[in-house]
């Protein structure tokens, strides 16, 4: 049972992931995922279904959400629309090409077929099956990590941060804003249709509906990620997205799991979530405010001994 | 080096609102000129700027970099030329990466690839580099550049922006937003940049003295012309009391004080 937290969180970390580029690196609000989410999902599913192998199954589902991502960049781009509005709409056609994808069903098993996650059991023979799903996917979320920890610190990985932090800065650079945007937010959907794709071979079936609040589940997740540590470094700040992944996803089971005894029901956790992120939002600010005034006052101190030390010093010569 | 010809701006055209900010400008900077640009608020400056960056497109007229017709191009195509440095200090720099990371980004104009160049040796150039502001700046690679005062921020933009070797530089008032002290230490690695590169620059500024003692050639500007153009020699034996007189004499207009020009 605590196996299967984890490895829901694991794989839902994936598309954290993917959310933090966007949401956090790049600062650009991204509704795709909603979207993605279901089509890495539905690629996965159908390719697996026609006897595509498990590897290229996953690698169409990852280039599908980054094709998608890549509408959403270039509509904000060239349409000069604001990134929200590019994102719903992506979405909301991805919801059509979604169903169209699976076949005009909104639902696709995966039964006795082979996936992923049945082939765990067998690798790692010599473990238990939870514990054999559990090493797999730790295995594929440590892999993912590694490369997008690497690429984050290429040339191009640190312009992408530079651009989410000061765009005039980039352009300053001779860089185009555009190009990043695009690299940027395909990265970020691969990510999250990759995730999709591993989730429906572990949970055995992918959904048109699958990806309904996922945004708010990452941010989620993000923010409690947040409060663990405080750090500027990308290995230690795609760590603590894993670790809230996961602390998210135990969050949501126990509510499941001893919610009936408030009456609440499954259904109810979705205005959890909100309200989980509205609060983090609050803590942040408020702590934010102290930090900042805090700093100032260490700032005016230094600066005052500063003053008084150069004033001594002046006397002394004098 | 620098050719504006014939360059207008109007804003909001054919609307009540219709502002000429340029009208037909024409200006050629020569290799290593510091020209300094002073001129009240409304009176184009920023508008000239702009329209050399790239920030915004001409209404009419040509803009010439190194003889090659820039009119059309994007800012961050110009930017390879330009460097250009705001008044407001957070503009320069990323202030959510570190200083080593920011320097990376700046260290080579243009569309960067999936090399990790961020090397020992780098952060052996960066610190050399950084030391020239005597800042301190050099022992804090790592720390978010955020947390930075405004004048180290101004100082290391500035740092950054000649690190890839522009041909001109473009200020755009850069000390204005910084206190005395730091906006003297700017405005000192600004000459000392620009000698040791053999930059040329165009500076904006409200401040008459700086505008008199540094450069070799000063401008003012006017409801959206060049009014005055001394060149070196001219521009020796200035002091601001003259240069008020000057404005004066050309606009035939009268100032109750020197603030109207200064503001």
């Amino acid at each position: 049972m605590i196996e299967g937290i984890f490895v829901d969180g694991l794989i839902f970390s994936i598309m954290v992931l993917g959310v933090l580029i966007t949401y956090r690196i790049l600062d650009f609000p991204d509704l795709t995922t909603d979207g993605s989410f279901a089509t890495g999902a539905a690629v996965a599913t159908i390719s697996i279904v026609n006897g595509l192998g498990l590897f290229p199954a996953i690698l169409l589902a990852t280039l599908a959400g980054a094709a998608a991502g890549i509408v959403t960049a270039t509509i904000h781009n060239h349409l000069k629309v604001p990134g929200l509005l590019a994102g719903i709409l992506t979405m909301t056609m991805l919801y059509s090409i979604n169903i169209r994808i699976l076949g005009g069903r909104a639902n696709v098993p995966l039964l006795r077929i082979e996936t992923l996650y049945s082939r765990m059991p067998e690798q790692f023979s010599f473990l238990s099956e939870p514990w054999a799903l559990l090493v797999g996917t730790l295995i594929i979320v440590m892999i993912v990590k590694l490369i997008l920890d690497l690429f984050f610190r290429t040339d191009l990985g640190i312009s992408i941060g530079a651009l989410g932090s000061n765009e005039q800065m980039i352009v300053s650079m001779g860089i185009n804003p555009r190009v990043l945007k695009v690299i940027g937010i395909a990265v970020s959907n691969g990510l999250i249709a990759l995730s999709g794709g591993l989730l429906a071979q572990y949970q055995g079936f992918a959904d048109a509906n699958l990806g309904v609040g996922m945004v708010v589940q990452g941010l989620a997740a993000i923010m409690i990620g947040e409060f663990l540590f405080n750090t500027n470094k990308i290995f230690l700040i795609s760590l603590r997205v894993i670790f809230g992944a996961i602390i998210y996803k135990g969050l949501m089971f126990f509510g499941r799991y001893y919610g009936y005894y408030i009456n609440l029901t499954p259904s109810d956790l979705k205005l959890l979530t909100g309200i989980l992120v509205i609060v983090s939002l609050v803590i942040a600010k408020t702590r934010n405010a102290a930090s900042s005034a805090d700093a100032r006052k260490k700032a005016m101190k230094k600066n005052l001994a500063m003053r008084e030390h150069e004033e001594k010093k002046e006397i002394e010569h004098a | 080096m620098l050719k504006i010809e014939q360059v207008s701006k109007v804003f909001y055209p054919g609307t009540v609102n219709e502002k000429r900010a340029l009208d037909y400008v024409n200006l050629e900077v020569s290799d290593g000129d510091f020209v300094t640009v002073v001129g009240s608020n409304g009176s184009g400056k920023s508008t000239l700027f702009n329209l050399i960056g790239g920030t915004f497109p001409v209404t009419g007229g040509k803009i010439l970099l190194n003889g090659t017709d820039v009119t059309g191009k994007p800012e961050y195509k110009r930017a390879f030329t330009i460097g250009r440095i705001f008044q407001d200090p957070t503009v320069g720099t990323a202030a959510a990466m570190s200083i080593e990371d920011n320097m990376i980004t700046a260290y080579k104009k243009g569309m960067k690839g999936l090399k990790i160049s961020l090397n020992h040796a780098k952060r052996e150039m960066f610190k050399r580099e950084l030391k020239q502001l005597s800042m301190g700046l050099e022992e804090r690679l790592k720390d978010n550049v955020g947390l930075l005062s405004g004048g180290q921020r101004q100082a290391l933009t500035l740092l950054m922006t000649v690190l890839s070797r522009p041909k001109l530089l473009l200020l755009d008032e850069h000390t204005a937003a910084l206190d005395p002290r730091n906006a003297q230490i700017v405005m000192d690695l600004t000459t000392q940049f620009i000698e040791k590169y053999e930059l040329s620059a165009l500076m904006v500024t409200h401040n008459m003295q700086h505008a008199i003692q540094y450069g070799n050639r000063l401008i003012m500007m006017d409801e959206g012309n060049i009014i005055l153009d001394l060149k070196q020699d001219e521009k020796k034996n200035l002091t601001v009391p003259k240069l008020v007189e000057m404005f004066k004499s050309i606009k035939n207009k009268e100032y109750s004080s020197d603030e109207d020009l200064l503001s």
